[in-house]
């Protein structure tokens, strides 16, 4: 593993120093450092934040290889200046035993990009009937902490509160894709104007936020943690807000593109802009802006969702739901809240990787830029203007909303454990472990 | 004009224009010799998603009467069920040389993706898609309540100040969408009459009048009542308690059809359910338009097919066609 000396960087935007990065842990962080054949890199004017962690990632393999693998996803992520991804158990088989999770966790380990973190499923095949075997996957390598049937909604309140009591025995979290099913039955867009014109079927708001709402008082009764997978709502930040002013032990993210994008761009029918939950209102934006920026929402998580063109390029309602986010979460972040003046880069460190790492139960990530510290790092040109294109994105798939659009930024280095991934804007090929 | 996707962006002159010309094909109708020569040689393809017998002879009956060579594309017992997709179904027409595809889909937004996707240069005519917009009913059903007004001396008049009421499921009628937007652009007042369960969230910037009460609509003595078809599976979902209590509250049965003023008339864009949203005594008294409709259908569609494929397209715009 080369040595490292980084120099000029802006640690989290502020003071200018270099960094020494030897044997993959952060040595030394000074002024006019040097290390005898050490790799040299120029960071002068770039904005130094700590490698990026993902809580809400689909990386699609088993099963869906023709959308992504955790080879590509995780090249996708280095990109986009994250060191460790959480992988959704939507897979095929479902993540839903210790063999699968421990096949993934092997398969990031092989692909070096990234650190890959399986999130186990709560509920066996994700069918919200018997509760998956929890303890089997949190005593697996794998070590998983964080359980999800994300894209499915825990809906029986009584499997929810079962879940959530069972996972305390090894310091688990509940992660909750809240959707009533019932409110939501073929629903292909925000419930509101804008639908009403298109003549798609609603996804109301009170279907997300009324799962929250029976979520927090259920984590309420019996003690638990609980954390809100992508939350979109005005009403949804409202009642997070209530639930930690009354002590609850709850957390929450939201996406970049909900940080961004309204249910307005829907109306061309163009299937990139169909995602569950879907876009909602400009009133809704800024209230998750608001929301994170308060620190009622906790963090930034990309529900990064790869699709193939085909289900994508088709009539809105036969179009899948999701949206690529890894390549270009930060610069959506830059964009809608450190440019909006709402939050700082501590803030974004904060909230796309110290506080992810710390839901997930993640060690030896989301660590500050401290000597002693591992040396997951991103190197961000936040004068870099320009537009987000293909040549952007290095997944397998291209469904992403923002093609064509101008975001600010650029990750310009990316190094995972000591290991450089992204080199001067460019995905390395050949990682130096 | 390039496609007619929906009446929400057709503009006033736009709807004129479409309704004047039909009225030049609905001369032409009462003539011995009812074909034109004017599309000969130009494909017109009826590709239907969704069966719709009246809709797809209607297209049919149009553009034969102006000598297009028609091609019937069902999507049903086609490669379609089999699963070929839009984007497939739409390079196979473009390479078979089609001019102008007229489609019903029953997905919300097909035509749009259709004509903007790239994959077809010809003309795309929603002939209606899902929940969305069914913009040549809505032309017709505006040519028919122009000719009921202003007879012979119809051309070149819009309906401004003709108070219109729809009834029914306007949740998923892409028949009332359409006519809320064409109607209003053309100067009429548009009341919706509907179950609150059966109307959008939410219509704040539909420029109409929201009612639940029907008898309440009917005491203002709209010029025209049109009646939407009721889907019986929506009362499995809850949107209504049952067929007698909607045709109750909802119906237009012969006692409150006899409350309208004399002039008033009574639409259905078909097929009816017979007492159910509608009383075979309104149906069929002199108010009914449901044929006349049917008939101002044809002349709709043949000027909405010489629009698009006769004259200058947009896109062609300098090549002297």
């Amino acid at each position: 593993m080369d040595t490292l000396v980084i120099t000029g960087a802006q640690l989290l935007g502020d003071r200018a120093a270099d960094i020494v990065v030897e044997h993959g842990v952060i040595a030394e962080i000074g002024t006019g450092l040097s290390r005898t054949g050490a790799r040299v890199i120029d960071a002068d004017g770039l904005v130094a934040l700590p490698g990026l962690v993902d809580l809400h990632t689909h990386l699609r393999e088993p099963g869906y290889e023709a959308s992504e693998t955790i080879l590509t996803g995780t090249r996708a992520a280095a990109a986009g200046g994250f060191t460790a991804v959480f992988a959704m158990p939507n897979t095929s088989p479902v993540a839903d035993s210790a063999g699968v999770v421990e096949q993934e966790l092997a398969l990031g380990e092989a692909a070096g990009y990234a650190t890959v973190q399986p999130i186990g499923a709560v509920t066996v095949g994700q069918k919200g009937e018997r509760l998956a075997e929890l303890g089997a996957m949190a005593s697996s390598r794998a070590k998983v902490r964080v359980f999800s049937d994300d894209g499915f909604c825990v809906f029986d309140p009584l499997i929810m509160r079962r879940a959530l009591e069972y996972v305390k025995s090894f310091g688990g979290v509940i992660a909750q894709h809240a959707q009533d099913p019932r409110l939501t039955e073929g629903a292909q867009m925000n419930e509101g104007v804008v639908s009403a014109e298109l003549g798609l079927a609603g996804w109301p708001a009170v279907a997300e936020e009324s799962i929250i709402a029976r979520d927090v008082l259920l984590a309420e009764h019996v003690g638990s943690r609980l954390h809100v997978c992508h939350l979109s709502t005005a009403g949804s930040v409202d009642i997070i807000r209530w639930a930690k002013k009354r002590g609850i032990d709850v957390t929450a993210e939201v996406t970049p593109h909900h940080l961004l994008l309204t249910d307005e761009l829907v109306r061309g029918y163009d299937a990139k802009y169909k995602v569950n939950p879907p876009l909602r209102r400009e009133e809704d934006v800024l209230a998750v802006r608001e929301g994170l920026a308060d620190g009622t929402i906790d963090i930034v998580a990309t529900d990064h969702a790869p699709h193939p063109s085909e289900n994508k390029a088709c009539e809105w309602q036969a179009a899948a739901n999701g949206m690529v986010g890894l390549e270009s979460a930060l610069r959506v972040v830059h964009q809608s809240m450190v440019q909006t003046g709402l939050i700082g880069w501590s803030d974004v460190a904060r909230v796309m990787s110290a506080t992810p790492a710390r839901i997930g139960l993640l060690d030896g990530h989301g660590t500050p830029l401290e000597v002693g510290q591992p040396a997951h790092i991103a190197l961000y040109d936040a004068s870099h203007e320009g537009t987000f294109t293909a040549a952007d994105l290095h997944g397998r798939s291209h469904n992403s909303p923002y093609l064509g659009r101008d975001l600010p930024g650029r990750v310009e280095w990316t190094i995972h454990g000591g290991v450089v991934t992204v080199a001067a804007g460019a995905v390395v090929e050949e990682l130096t472990a | 004009m390039r496609h007619l996707l929906d009446t929400h962006t057709l503009d006033r002159e736009g709807a004129l224009r479409i309704l004047d010309v039909a009225e030049d094909m609905s001369d032409t109708q009462s003539r011995e010799n009812r074909k034109l020569p004017t599309l000969r040689g130009k494909t017109v393809v009826n590709l239907f998603f969704e069966d719709s017998t009246r809709t797809r002879i209607s297209f049919e009956a149009a553009a034969k009467r102006l000598s297009a060579d028609v091609i019937n594309f069902a999507a049903k017992g086609s490669s379609v069920s089999k699963g070929e997709s839009l984007k497939d179904t739409a390079q196979t027409l473009q390479a078979m040389g089609a001019d102008a595809v007229v489609i019903r889909h029953h997905a919300s937004g097909a035509p749009r993706t259709l004509a903007t996707s790239g994959w077809i240069s010809a003309g795309v005519v929603n002939a209606g898609d899902g929940t969305h917009e069914h913009p040549t009913q809505a032309l017709l059903d505006a040519f028919t309540i122009r000719k009921r007004r202003f007879g012979a001396d119809s051309r070149g008049r819009d309906l401004s100040g003709t108070r219109v009421v729809i009834v029914g499921d306007v949740l998923h009628s892409r028949v009332a969408r359409s006519n809320v937007w064409l109607l209003t652009t053309l100067g009429a007042e548009v009341t919706l009459v509907s179950p609150p369960t059966l109307v959008p969230q939410n219509v704040s910037q539909w420029p109409v009048r929201v009612l639940y009460d029907l008898d309440e609509a009917l005491a203002d003595g709209p010029d025209a009542v049109m009646m939407l078809r009721i889907q019986l599976e929506r009362m499995n979902a809850a949107y209504f308690p049952s067929e007698r209590e909607y045709s109750r509250r909802w119906g237009l049965d012969a006692m409150r059809a006899a409350t309208l003023p004399g002039d008033s008339i009574v639409m259905h864009p078909g097929p009816m359910n017979r007492g159910l949203e509608i009383s075979a005594e309104a149906a069929d008294s002199p108010r009914s338009t449901v044929l006349e409709q049917v008939a101002n259908g044809v002349s709709v569609r043949m000027a909405v097919l010489y629009l698009l494929l006769a004259g200058e397209r947009d896109d062609e715009r300098g090549e002297g066609s």
